[in-house]
């Protein structure tokens, strides 16, 4: 332990780790206040897809240049984080999603994003326990998933980073509160507890969106490539309903990860069967087979949610060594490391690769 | 009855629960564990999940919690 170190970071889900690795490498001192494991909240309860989104052209800009990171840091990757390069499939029902898949296709071939549209026929072959009667679906070929605990624990023990072992109770532009009384101090501070973030930084716009996820035993082969219903989008978009979408993903055990439900309004970690239910029946729509299979456990987490579904990424106004890098949403695991480098960037003054003020807190937020 | 147990046929008296038939056959390892270990029975009474194999094609089927049909095809990975 030091004195005093250049940056402190409360939070050490993927995205804290993420800024400390980030941090270390531009040869900053770095401590990271956690009181539990490493990346054990909703690092640990979400599902690890690394996915180019296209929500709005700041959305793009972050998950592409996130996902080129991710595909850079392969060959350090250790094993169990389980990177598999499966690709992600958006599933279109109709014809009114196949516009969509065209839509996708044209956006992605204009920023060099590999793509290939399949038709019913192509869609069947590649994952044969779908529904018949699919319209098809949009092939991305570079998404991948990765298990992102162990990738947290990775970026952790890469930044040679000092882990404090406590619960953050305050943060201003100098310092960490800690729940024991003391402090640590440093010159610049980052607030990257997710979901809790408001905790810490009152006023901030960051709501928690909760989710339900299931994993069934081993099944090698039974979905090969992320499965992401189209619907997934307005599913997502939708700011007031509880909304479910299929998203079923392979892992390297051969378990089956299936998702999704958003929530807002409950804050409980309990199971809610109706929500779960609700849920894995819009997966077997899909997926009919999944009915025999066996799920061995389900859990819940928080999304940290923003009105504009992009982050806040940045020094706060009013207290510019205060940073916050929260408000991922559903996205952290994939945005997580092009998140660290425009921390680090920011603070050495440095040009980042994409511009930060999209991410910038304080920006003027209109919900869509 | 007659079922078979990884291709060979097996005769097994009426009422006999798959975990039996596959005792039946020789077989010790009825499945492996995520490392590769062999793992059989252990509570006899759908707890532990140790005794799973593959049942006319479906997987991860307690051997101890099912009887045993005529013509049924058990597969062990062990």
């Amino acid at each position: 332990m030091r004195a005093s170190y250049d940056v402190a970071i409360a939070g050490g889900g993927i995205v804290g780790a993420a800024c400390a690795a980030a941090c270390a490498a531009a040869g900053l001192s770095v401590a990271v206040v956690e009181p539990g494991p490493i990346g054990g909240g909703a690092t640990a309860a979400g599902m690890g897809h690394v996915v180019v989104m296209d929500d709005s052209p700041a959305q793009i800009a972050l998950t592409l240049y996130s996902r080129t990171l991710w595909i850079e840091s392969i060959p350090e990757l250790p094993a169990d984080s389980e990177y598999l390069p499966c690709g992600t499939i958006w599933v279109a029902a109709d014809e009114e999603e196949m516009a969509e898949v065209r839509r996708k296709k044209q956006l992605y071939d204009g920023i060099g994003v590999r793509t290939e549209v399949l038709g019913p026929k192509e869609l069947a072959e590649a994952e044969p326990h779908l529904r018949a009667g699919l319209a098809g679906g949009l092939l991305v070929h570079d998404d991948s998933t990765v298990y992102p605990p162990c990738a947290a624990r990775y970026l952790i023990e890469k930044s040679r980073a000092d882990v404090v072992r406590q619960s953050a109770a305050g943060i201003s532009g100098g310092a960490i509160r800690l729940s024991d009384g003391g402090s640590i101090s440093a010159g610049i501070t980052v607030n990257a507890t997710g979901a809790w973030a408001p905790e810490l930084t009152p006023g901030i716009e960051v709501r928690k969106r909760k989710g339900h996820l299931a994993i069934t035993d081993r099944y090698p082969g039974f979905v090969t490539h992320v499965l992401v219903e189209l619907g997934y989008l307005k599913s997502a978009h939708s700011t007031t309903a509880d909304s479910v979408a299929f998203n079923a993903q392979p892992r390297r055990t051969g378990q089956v990860l299936l998702g999704s439900s958003r929530q807002f309004g409950s804050e409980g970690r309990a199971i809610e069967a109706p929500m779960l239910g609700r849920m894995l029946r819009r997966c077997e729509e899909y997926m009919p087979e999944l009915a025999d299979l066996t799920t061995i456990r389900t859990w819940t987490g928080f999304r940290a949610a923003t009105p504009d579904k992009l982050p806040l990424i940045g020094p706060c106004p009013g207290d510019e060594r205060l940073y916050l890098a929260t408000g991922h949403e559903g996205l952290g695991i994939t945005t997580s490391l092009a998140t660290g480098r425009l921390v680090a960037d920011s603070i050495m003054g440095r040009t980042p690769h994409i511009p930060l003020e999209p991410y910038l807190p304080g920006r003027k937020q209109e919900a869509h | 009855m007659k079922i078979t147990v990884n291709g060979r046929p097996v005769d097994v008296p009426e009422g006999a629960m798959v975990s039996a038939a596959v005792s039946l056959a020789g077989i010790t390892a009825f499945r492996r564990s995520v490392t590769g270990e062999p793992r059989g029975p252990l509570c006899g009474m759908g707890i532990c999940f140790e005794c799973r194999v593959t049942v006319d094609g479906r997987a991860h089927v307690r051997s101890c919690q099912v009887p045993c049909r005529p013509g049924m095809e058990v597969r062990t990975d062990g």
